[in-house]
């Protein structure tokens, strides 16, 4: 994503375009839409991106001005969840002409597929990113099958 | 208590050139804000998860406030997107500033993501308690 575009992160992201167009799509009022039966509508705090590559499962989780201590993560079955809450004072003594800062309770769930390992996870706090990288199952890598 | 006769905060800017705005509108994402004001001064806070200090760029440019930055991401060779909210990389906003408030003493702090500016009022014109003479 997003800050060194190289060719080949210019390429992510325009599949990232792609896939959002899809979800559009799909997510639409139509009889036959089949959206995430989980999906929330755009603009939910916090923001998630997921990426994967044969080997591993990254999540990104938008969530500036957090205590990454009392963001409750958790792994069941390949649903990721995540859950906290986001106190922002208010001063009451001030006037406020914006206030569009997500504030409060939140929860949001992500399936990331059958095949993560939930034994072997990690996460890192930075700069307000909650990066989370879970292996994927040795079974569960794509296999060069060879033909003799 | 905050003075009645401004009307600093509301009003956002256009982008100035007809390329950043082109270059904005493509791939800039709105940081969600929140902009109040006290005896002293007008705060803003800005939202932007990813942005480290160094790619963060706020500035005055004439009377506009303008105030951007770049995600850094480390990803891996040949990653494929499974999902996403987020798919731009560039935060931006722009606000005009009125003449009470002192552009050279503006203040910024930038920690895990959020982003705080602090535009001082021009000391002449901080609101003064006026006493009242009684019986």
């Amino acid at each position: 994503m997003f800050g060194r575009f190289t060719s080949s992160q210019n390429s992510l992201l325009d599949e990232f375009w792609r896939l959002q167009q899809e979800m559009d799509e799909m997510l639409g009022d139509g009889p036959f839409s089949s959206g995430g039966i989980r999906s929330l509508p755009r603009g939910s705090f916090p923001a998630i991106n997921v990426i994967q590559t044969a080997e591993e499962v990254q999540v990104f989780l938008f969530a500036p001005g957090l205590d990454p201590k009392k963001l409750d993560v958790s792994i069941q079955q390949g649903l990721l969840t995540i859950s906290g809450q986001r106190q922002i004072d208010v001063d009451d003594k001030s006037t406020y002409y914006r206030q569009e800062r997500f504030a409060g309770d939140f929860r949001r769930a992500i399936s990331l597929g059958e095949d993560v390992d939930a034994e072997r996870v990690t996460a890192t706090y930075r700069d307000g990113i909650v990066q989370i990288k879970l292996h994927r199952r040795e079974s569960a890598k794509p296999r060069q099958i060879e033909i003799h | 208590m905050a003075t009645n006769n401004t009307q600093v905060a509301g009003r956002e800017s256009a982008i100035a050139t007809p390329q950043q705005r082109a270059r904005a509108s493509e791939s800039a994402i709105r940081a969600p804000v929140d902009i109040f004001e006290n005896s002293d001064s007008l705060v803003l806070t800005a939202d932007m998860p990813g942005v480290s200090k160094d790619r963060l760029d706020v500035r005055v440019d004439g009377t506009t406030l303008v105030v951007q930055g770049s995600v850094q991401f480390d990803l891996p060779e040949k990653a494929e997107a499974l999902h996403a909210d987020v798919r731009a990389a560039v935060y931006r906003r722009s606000f005009v500033l009125s003449r009470e408030l002192d552009t050279e003493k503006i203040q910024a702090n930038l920690k895990d993501g959020v982003l705080t500016v602090q535009i001082p009022k021009r000391a002449a014109l901080r609101p003064r308690k006026i006493e009242v003479q009684g019986p």
